[in-house]
């Protein structure tokens, strides 16, 4: 039941609504802050040209694209750029190779980062602390491409350091390159050399914000540093990990991890490892860049972005769920 | 007894995390040793030995291959600075102003034109689409324009900067209001000052984007003059001979040392393009812990 200054204010709001949507009040907006709206509108353009324009793009999933008749005038051809995505067991491949990595890295790097972040307030010394933190954050800075160097600096099958070492030791060297199985444990192991650091420090920023009265008051009864951990810090710290990580979540199917570069990079496009390299993001990529195949590509595109949208809807509900304060929306 | 064995148990478990610290470290920073180290080895000692953490055979060549007799790198190097510095800028600017426009409670549509922004980190055309406008529409291949566009505006940028600005006093804007300051005025006179912290952070990941970028460039570049660095990385991948645009100095280079020095060449060429990022490290570091906690506010 609603009292009548309620319903007043809403039929208020409800006048105000339709007031903001006659031209004239608009103008009369724009005009009274016209210098917040230029301010606006550099990006405002931007994003209709670079984000808004390629949305209605979408169509060319549809169309035989033929870049002399441009999109609109290309003929519709239905589903046929679906097909052979649809298929073939690539939509399985890549499709399972996004997720299982996706959830691998998500959970050993925020676990690794928990850790890591518990034991950098541990070292007894300021000055190691701070010297562990800077190291541990370098690789973050560094592109799949120089990451790419480094893997093969390491796993190059005549010249790499592993297998220099296997041969000092008396073991036949391994052909990293050739067999998609190691890749399996190459590439999270890449993406936790890359991100855990990184993660581990934003932890430190979280932990530190956590009242000094909690520890003083376990430590009056006498809690041991463990007990501390579990009791005190973990829970505390949880938020923003379940946060950060439901986000991530969300994020898979929108260029998972907002950083595919490694799945695309580290394997040299070596079609051996397709089975255990590829995703949905490099596949795109592939199939625009190295195929020119625009009509598969948008398909393939269309079908990550509308899983990606339910993935963050279905992300989003959960968040709420969780704590409605850190939703999305 | 009992004492021995209580210090003991401070001591030991402290050992174990340095420990566990120092070999994470190392697995951080041998890769890149390793890197460095080729780099500075004879090349016919690299296909002989193999990559040492040390160089068997100490030899500068790689990096006199790529520095002298060709200007590749160098052309690399002056479009990487160009596109980090001036992009960074114009992404800072147009976020800033976007931003503190859209942090305004004066402004009738701003819940709309957040909502604008915000959609687009939701869904988005794909990759294809995004081709073809750049390619046929915008005409933008092959220009130094498209490798700043590429990441001109990030929603969440303009999220995170929005959520600072709102921070901001209403009762400053207001007085210098009063006082006859114009609304650009203000903002480039009071509430940028006030808001270092965030362009820093924002400026150094976006410097980073910008300087790591590999996609745009092998999308839409062709032309060899406009490589920045990640791309010309990528590119000698598959063939060395982009650092040799002067083909008979190669040839001559080949002939008196009886190989490219081509494995080194590329180590070379990777730790050049790192350089820059370990100079800027302390600085890096310093706005990375601060954006952290800009982070953490909800956007």
């Amino acid at each position: 039941m609603s009292t009548p200054s309620q319903t007043a204010a809403n039929s208020e709001r409800r006048t105000n609504r339709t007031r903001s949507l006659h031209p004239l009040t608009f103008i009369k907006e724009i005009v009274k802050h016209w210098s917040f709206y230029v301010m606006i509108l550099p990006g405002l353009l931007f994003l209709i040209i670079f984000n808004y324009l390629p949305m209605f793009g979408v169509v060319i999933a549809f169309k035989d694209y033929n870049p002399v008749k441009g999109v609109w005038h290309s003929k519709w051809i239905g589903f046929t750029n679906f097909e052979f995505f649809f298929k073939s067991d690539a939509l399985w491949r890549v499709t399972f190779n996004t997720i299982f990595y996706n959830l691998l890295i998500i959970v050993l790097v925020t676990s690794i980062a928990i850790l890591f972040s518990i034991l950098l307030q541990e070292t007894g010394s300021r000055l190691s602390t701070g010297i562990y933190k800077s190291i541990i954050l370098l690789p973050y800075f560094l592109s799949w491409i120089v990451m790419d160097y480094i893997v093969f600096a390491l796993l190059s099958e005549d010249h790499g350091l592993l297998n220099g070492i296997r041969h000092a030791l008396g073991f036949e060297p391994i052909s990293w390159y050739g067999e998609p199985s190691y890749w399996r444990i190459i590439m999270p192991l890449a993406y936790i050399l890359k991100s855990a650091g990184y993660t581990s420090v934003i932890y430190v920023a979280a932990i530190t914000g956590i009242s000094s009265d909690y520890y003083e008051a376990a430590e009056i009864d006498g809690a041991s540093k463990l007990q501390k951990a579990r009791h005190i810090t973990i829970p505390l710290l949880m938020p923003v990990v379940l946060i950060l990580s439901l986000l991530s979540l969300g994020k898979i199917f929108n260029g998972g991890l907002g950083d595919w570069g490694a799945f695309y990079n580290l394997p040299r496009e070596s079609g051996v490892l397709f089975p255990a390299t590829d995703v949905i993001d490099t596949y795109v990529f592939r199939a625009l860049k190295n195929m020119g195949d625009i009509g598969m590509s948008s398909a393939v595109g269309l079908y990550q972005a509308v899983v990606g949208l339910v993935m963050v809807l279905i992300t989003n509900y959960f968040v709420k769920k969780y704590d409605s304060e850190s939703a999305l929306f | 007894m009992i004492n021995h064995r209580l210090s003991f148990g401070r001591v030991y478990p402290k050992l174990l995390v340095h420990l566990m610290f120092i070999l994470y470290s190392l697995m951080c920073l041998i890769p890149v040793l390793l890197v460095l180290s080729i780099s500075f080895t004879d090349e016919s000692s690299l296909m002989k030995d193999g990559y040492h953490l040390i160089p068997k055979v100490f030899s500068s060549l790689g990096y006199h291959f790529v520095l002298n007799g060709t200007n590749t790198i160098l052309n690399a190097y002056k479009v990487s600075i160009f596109v980090t510095l001036a992009g960074s800028f114009c992404h800072l600017l147009v976020t800033s102003f976007m931003a503190y426009a859209l942090s305004r409670s004066e402004l009738r549509y701003r819940n709309q034109i957040s909502f604008l922004v915000f959609f687009t980190v939701l869904f988005n055309g794909g990759l294809a689409p995004y081709y073809i406008l750049v390619t046929r529409y915008l005409h933008l291949k092959d220009t130094l324009a498209i490798l700043i566009l590429a990441a001109l505006v990030s929603p969440i940028n303009v999220l995170i900067m929005r959520n600072f600005f709102s921070a901001v006093p209403a009762s400053i804007i207001e007085s210098a209001r009063i006082d006859g300051s114009g609304e650009f005025r203000t903002f480039f006179r009071i509430v940028l000052p006030l808001s270092t912290p965030v362009l820093a952070t924002i400026g150094l990941f976006t410097s980073i984007a910008y300087w790591n970028d590999w996609m745009t460039p092998s999308l839409f570049i062709e032309n060899n003059k406009l490589y920045n660095l990640q791309y010309l990385l990528q590119s000698l991948l598959t063939n060395i001979e982009y650092l040799t645009s002067n083909e008979t100095a190669s040839r001559s280079l080949e002939k008196t040392i009886g190989m490219l020095p081509g494995e080194s060449a590329r180590m070379a060429t990777c730790i050049l393009s790192i350089g820059p990022i370990i100079l800027a490290y302390p600085m890096l570091q310093k706005y990375f812990v601060k954006g952290l906690t800009l982070g953490a506010v909800k956007s």
